[in-house]
């Protein structure tokens, strides 16, 4: 059994500290898809990549390859990619329509799209007297025990018992509440592309470092400092540099003294949110347009409490990274100890002025793009994290950072005030991590 | 014909904008860089197809393509960026589909500011994912002129790209098509805008694009 491999489990994880293991075992990843991804809900997509039936898109949940299609029926469904007469997947394609119903290219089985069989050549003559037929629930493709979506956000379990979607989200939902919310009209649409960058590290690193507040100056300075160069030319010439400077310049113009002015809030399940620094309420007519727009839909009242929801990141735990202010998300594919994907997309809010699109987009080709001058330092410091935990020179990551200093708030952990770069947030994935590790 | 500025053949030190950097590992100075220094006679068409300018112009293009990438082989990014007219761009579709980067997500999109920020940034001390052993070669071919830009009149033309890139130890391979439009001025052809399509740009990327490729 794969647990038997993995037998000191239960002392990788101390409050303040975590053992390599965790991050380096392929057995504990084996075991943490087992028990992690393939349990709890994951996100596989938004409705609106399938707006047709037969759309359909392929995801890795844990180690399963499903796809999400859309039923004549206008449900989506979730199903794993798989025939059931030879274990063929059915869709090769990353998405793509299927028409009225997926047909397997090796022997042309077919089969709707909420995976029942449809037909299976020579069903009579092949399979009168076997076990083998419409009546036999094996013969469709296997759903996913669980399919729901949040606000248009459709998320997948493959465990039948747990708790409901909104349930494990928690607080975290404010994510898809806050990007839905900032459209006039309450809605967001994905724009349909996808960056995918594999990072050759553990799949934790990444969401560990999303609310990292103290590496941005440090990891981020080159891009900072040179975008804020720029930016500084730019006004001299011309009084007001594009917002897009401003974006790459606070990674070094917030300097680490600053991040610990901001704070996190951590929730059970592993989720937390770490509040806003880039002041995206300028004063320029674009966005007081959208202001205007908003105030319309929503009255002066829900407007402020919307335009103020003061949110950089939300991290739900343990896939997804959610910049609901700039409209973008990060889904975290684990394809090994040592091999991440990450999959990034971005939204228009429904109704809303085009200039705040253009917003998001500057954002997403400058931050989120396979050229990106800010993740590329990143990327280089997770592959030595995960060369450094792959060795014997200790045995132990530090999670100590004002450890102790926390407010505990019910079961909300909250840094403390000017202690914001706390690294309660690795902390609480920790636990979380713990406790479903822990789940025979 | 347009003159070009030749190659420095002094190796100047690494992480200046202009000159060519003399790449340095942890385990010391990878030998120094050969240069190409395109003998003048080189530029000149040959006598046979001297009062042809169709061929005139394609020898241009050709050169003018041969020595922008070279620029990036050589690291020279100021010279490089020195290529592109005040308005133009460098831009890499998400989808080979796109016939504008305006308001679509692209790989890269960048203006001459943008290109700055990026010149700036990879000489930064602090560039960590550029410590490393880094180089690229590129080779271009199949140059094939096209019609002028009926709008603006630039010339425009399509090549071939293929780039390898060395890093820490690991080789990567890019390949795709160049559209150039260039414009004539009195410092020789510009780039208006240049659209590369990597074949391989819808794929996942391994780690990611540092510059222009």
């Amino acid at each position: 059994m794969l647990h038997e491999k993995v037998p000191n489990l239960a002392k990788y994880v101390e409050p303040d500290r975590v053992r390599k293991e965790v991050y380096a075992d392929p057995d504990v990843f084996q075991l943490e898809m087992e028990r992690i991804h393939e349990r709890v809900w994951i996100y596989c997509g938004h409705e609106s990549q399938v707006r047709k039936p037969g759309d359909f898109y392929t995801v890795q949940i844990g180690r399963q390859p499903m796809v999400m299609v859309r039923g004549q029926d206008r449900k989506v469904n979730v199903l794993y990619n798989r025939c059931p007469h030879r274990g063929a997947m059915i869709c090769g394609d990353r998405h793509g329509n299927t028409g009225e119903f997926f047909r397997c290219s090796y022997h042309a089985w077919t089969f709707n799209h909420d995976g029942s069989l449809k037909n299976i050549p020579m069903m009579q003559s092949g399979y009168e007297g076997t076990r083998w037929g419409r009546d036999n629930p094996d013969c469709n493709m296997k759903r996913a025990a669980r399919v729901a979506s949040y606000r248009g956000f459709v998320f997948a379990s493959l465990a039948a018992d747990g708790p409901t979607l909104e349930e494990f989200l928690g607080p975290g939902k404010i994510a898809f509440d806050d990007i839905c919310d900032r459209s006039p009209e309450g809605e967001v649409e994905v724009v349909p592309n996808c960056f995918r960058m594999i990072q050759n590290s553990n799949w934790k690193i990444f969401l560990e470092n999303q609310l990292d507040a103290l590496h941005p100056s440090v990891t981020h300075q080159s891009t900072g400092r040179a975008a804020r160069d720029v930016e500084l030319e730019i006004e001299k010439r011309t009084g007001k540099a594009p917002l897009s400077y401003h974006m790459l310049s606070a990674f070094a113009t917030v300097t680490i003294d600053k991040w610990d002015n901001f704070q996190t809030l951590n929730y059970p399940n592993g989720h937390c949110i770490l509040t806003g620094y880039m002041g995206l309420r300028p004063k320029d007519p674009d966005t007081l347009e959208y202001e205007r727009v908003l105030a319309k839909a929503y009255g002066e009242k829900r407007k402020e409490e919307i335009l103020t929801t003061n949110i950089h990141h939300v991290l739900l735990y343990p896939g997804l990274s959610v910049q609901s202010p700039l409209q973008q998300l990060r889904a975290v594919r684990p394809l090994g100890v040592d091999k991440t994907l990450t999959e990034i997309w971005h939204f228009r809010l429904k109704g809303a002025p085009e200039p705040i699109y253009r917003r998001a987009l500057a954002y997403y080709n400058l931050v989120n793009s396979p050229a990106t001058m800010i993740n590329a330092d990143d990327l280089e410091n997770f592959w030595k994290c995960q060369q450094g935990l792959g060795s014997d020179g200790g045995d132990w990551v530090s999670f100590h950072r004002h450890y102790g200093r926390d407010l505990q708030k019910g079961d909300m952990i909250e840094t403390a005030p000017g202690m914001g770069t706390s690294e309660a947030p690795m902390r609480n994935q920790m636990k979380a991590w713990a406790e479903l590790m822990a789940k025979a | 014909m347009a003159t070009k500025k030749k190659a420095p053949v002094k190796q100047p030190p690494r992480r200046t904008a202009n000159k060519a950097p003399a790449k340095s590992t942890r385990k010391g100075k990878a030998p120094a860089r050969k240069k190409t220094v395109a003998a003048p006679m080189l530029l000149r068409a040959p006598a046979a197809h001297h009062h042809d300018p169709m061929h005139e112009l394609y020898h241009e293009v050709s050169q003018f393509l041969y020595r922008q990438s070279e620029l990036l082989d050589d690291q020279r990014w100021q010279d490089w960026i020195d290529l592109f007219t005040e308005d133009g761009i460098y831009w890499m579709p998400a989808d080979p589909g796109d016939t504008t980067w305006e308001g679509v997500p692209s790989i890269f999109a960048e203006d001459k500011n943008l290109m700055t920020v990026r010149m700036k940034r990879v000489l930064h001390p602090d560039a960590w994912s550029q410590k490393p052993m880094w180089g690229t070669s590129h080779v271009i071919g199949n140059v094939v002129i096209l019609p002028r830009d009926p709008r603006t009149g630039d010339v425009v033309v399509r090549s071939r790209f293929h780039m390898m890139e060395l890093r820490r130890d690991s080789t990567r391979h890019f390949a795709g098509t160049y559209v150039h439009h260039l414009v004539r001025t009195p410092n020789g052809l510009k780039v208006r805008l240049q659209r590369t399509d990597m074949v391989n740009g819808q794929a996942a990327f391994d780690y990611v694009l540092q510059v222009w490729v």
